[in-house]
């Protein structure tokens, strides 16, 4: 067998809605170098990401997973997962959990949250217009209201988010070293260990004091599910509606387009997904048995990461991917990705795109960047993708 | 068509509700169901694509 040089993961982007353009080159498998010196894979093709996300024998154990990049110049320690983080176990322990929460996330009860998700970008458009034009739409918009989403139903009172949101946002920071990630995740910790106190002494109708409900849930487990669904659940929907406010922007015909026709918007929520994946490298397996994949061999122990958005971009999939097209068909992208740990949260997450893009759209039909692109801030060293800021006036 | 699921195996991501809503429901823990078994011929590709879609496998047809 020829020896392949393996390659540290590609990180620089050209553009800011293009992934780098190197992974465009790869073969659908290929060897990547760890940060820690392990020699793995990378999966770019899109039949291939979505088999090893589909099969038991990859494992999500975080004690098993080695990270693609360094974290604050220091190669990632593999670290078990706190209780009650399911996105790091595999079944049966991950489903235990999982299936406590499926209930409350169909997508018949989605929908009947749709008139209060209505109501708070409702609220977040009078704010922008209360503080008037240009405006950082991150800051009065985008973040806002997931937040408050997640907070009304987890049952946390928003008046505290700035005790977990700068945490939050250290935890994805890529500059930051290990430890330092480890003190945010503690203090996050503290924080949902009160939270779960408090709903046992005086239980809401919310989720958390469901989950307090079951017996067999500690305390530790159910400060880690809330954790889980709390990050899970802000930052990412958050990064969707700035970025993919940015990218309709950016090509103002599919701005128009959306605004001549509101019904086109649950295709271009899809669209806007696959093209701007922003979980952009984190998904991350170890092989647990040797596994044939593609025309190479997977070890038992070996580290596969998955790329989602070059999946998203894989031109035996979708044709023309570069191309952001609202009308194209974008069943199949995996930016939710795919398997048992498929997004818990993605029907929530779809509902506030759809109303967060067409309530811009109706308030402000001439919103247009208040600076040049070139100087949006872009979160190219964040766990996830989007931007730092979006000056934005009307 | 016949539309089939297996709810051991559903994570309730629903998807399959999405895609095939004539045909596949979610329970009130989220787990899949079967609306009807008897699939029309205008829902057929709606069937396939929830089965290509379905995360954990769960969605399965007989032609
Ligand atoms: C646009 C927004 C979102 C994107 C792109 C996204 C993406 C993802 C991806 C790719 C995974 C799979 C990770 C893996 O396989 O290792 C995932 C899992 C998860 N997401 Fe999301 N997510 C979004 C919004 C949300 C929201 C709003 C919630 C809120 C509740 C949420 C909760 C979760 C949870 C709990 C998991 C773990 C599921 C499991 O391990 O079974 N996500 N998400
Ligand atoms: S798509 Fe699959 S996993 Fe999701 S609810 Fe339907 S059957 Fe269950």
């Amino acid at each position: 067998m020829t020896t392949v040089e393996a390659r540290s993961l590609p990180m620089t982007r050209t553009t800011p809605f293009d992934p780098p353009a190197e992974l465009a080159q790869l073969p659908p498998i290929s060897r990547l170098l760890y940060p820690d010196g392990h020699v793995g894979w990378l999966v770019t093709g899109h039949a291939l990401a979505k088999e090893v996300l589909a099969d038991k024998r990859f494992s999500s154990r975080f004690e098993l997973r080695r990270f693609p990049i360094s974290r604050g110049g220091e190669p990632f320690k593999p670290q078990g997962a706190q209780p009650g983080f399911f996105i790091g176990m595999d079944a049966p322990e991950h489903t235990r959990l999982r299936k406590l929460l499926t209930g409350q996330f169909t997508v018949r009860r989605m929908r009947q949250l749709e008139p209060r998700i209505e109501e708070i970008t409702q609220a977040r458009i009078e704010a922008m217009r209360a503080h008037g034009s240009p405006v950082d739409l991150v800051q009065e918009f985008a973040l806002p209201i997931p937040s408050l989403v997640i907070c009304e139903l987890l049952g946390v009172d928003y008046a505290d988010r700035d005790e977990f949101q700068t945490q939050t946002a250290r935890l994805l920071d890529l500059e930051l070293k290990q430890s330092e990630t480890l003190a945010a995740r503690d203090a996050v910790n503290e924080f949902m260990l009160d939270l779960v106190a408090q709903k046992r002494r005086k239980p809401a109708d919310d989720i958390m004091s469901g989950l307090v409900q079951h017996d067999d849930l500690t305390d530790d487990e159910l400060a880690g599910m809330g954790f889980l669904l709390l990050v899970a659940g802000h930052e990412t929907t958050a990064n969707m509606l700035g970025l993919g406010t940015m990218a309709l922007l950016h090509d103002r015909t599919q701005w128009d387009a959306l605004r001549a026709d509101p019904s086109l918007v649950e295709n271009a929520v899809e669209e806007l997904l696959r093209y701007l994946t922003i979980v952009h490298f984190g998904t991350v397996r170890t092989a647990i048995a040797d596994v044939p994949l593609g025309d190479v061999v997977v070890r038992a122990g070996d580290a596969v990461s998955i790329s989602l958005p070059a999946a998203n971009r894989d031109p035996s999939r979708f044709e023309e991917p570069d191309k952001l097209d609202l009308h194209r068909p974008t069943q199949g992208h995996l930016t939710f990705g795919h398997g048992i740990h498929q997004c818990l949260g993605q029907q929530l997450a779809r509902i506030e795109m759809r109303i967060g893009y067409c309530a811009l759209i109706d308030a402000f039909p001439n919103l247009r960047l208040a600076v040049e692109e070139s100087a949006i801030p872009m979160r190219t060293r964040m766990a996830i993708y989007g931007v730092h800021r979006l000056p934005v006036e009307w | 068509m016949k539309a089939e699921a297996n709810r051991e195996v559903c994570i309730g991501a629903g998807m399959c509700v999405l895609t095939a809503p004539t045909c596949y429901d979610q329970d009130d823990d989220g787990t899949v169901v079967v609306l009807r078994a008897e699939v029309a011929p205008g829902d057929e590709q709606a069937v396939r694509d929830a089965a290509d879609s379905c995360p954990s496998g769960a969605i399965t047809f007989v032609e």
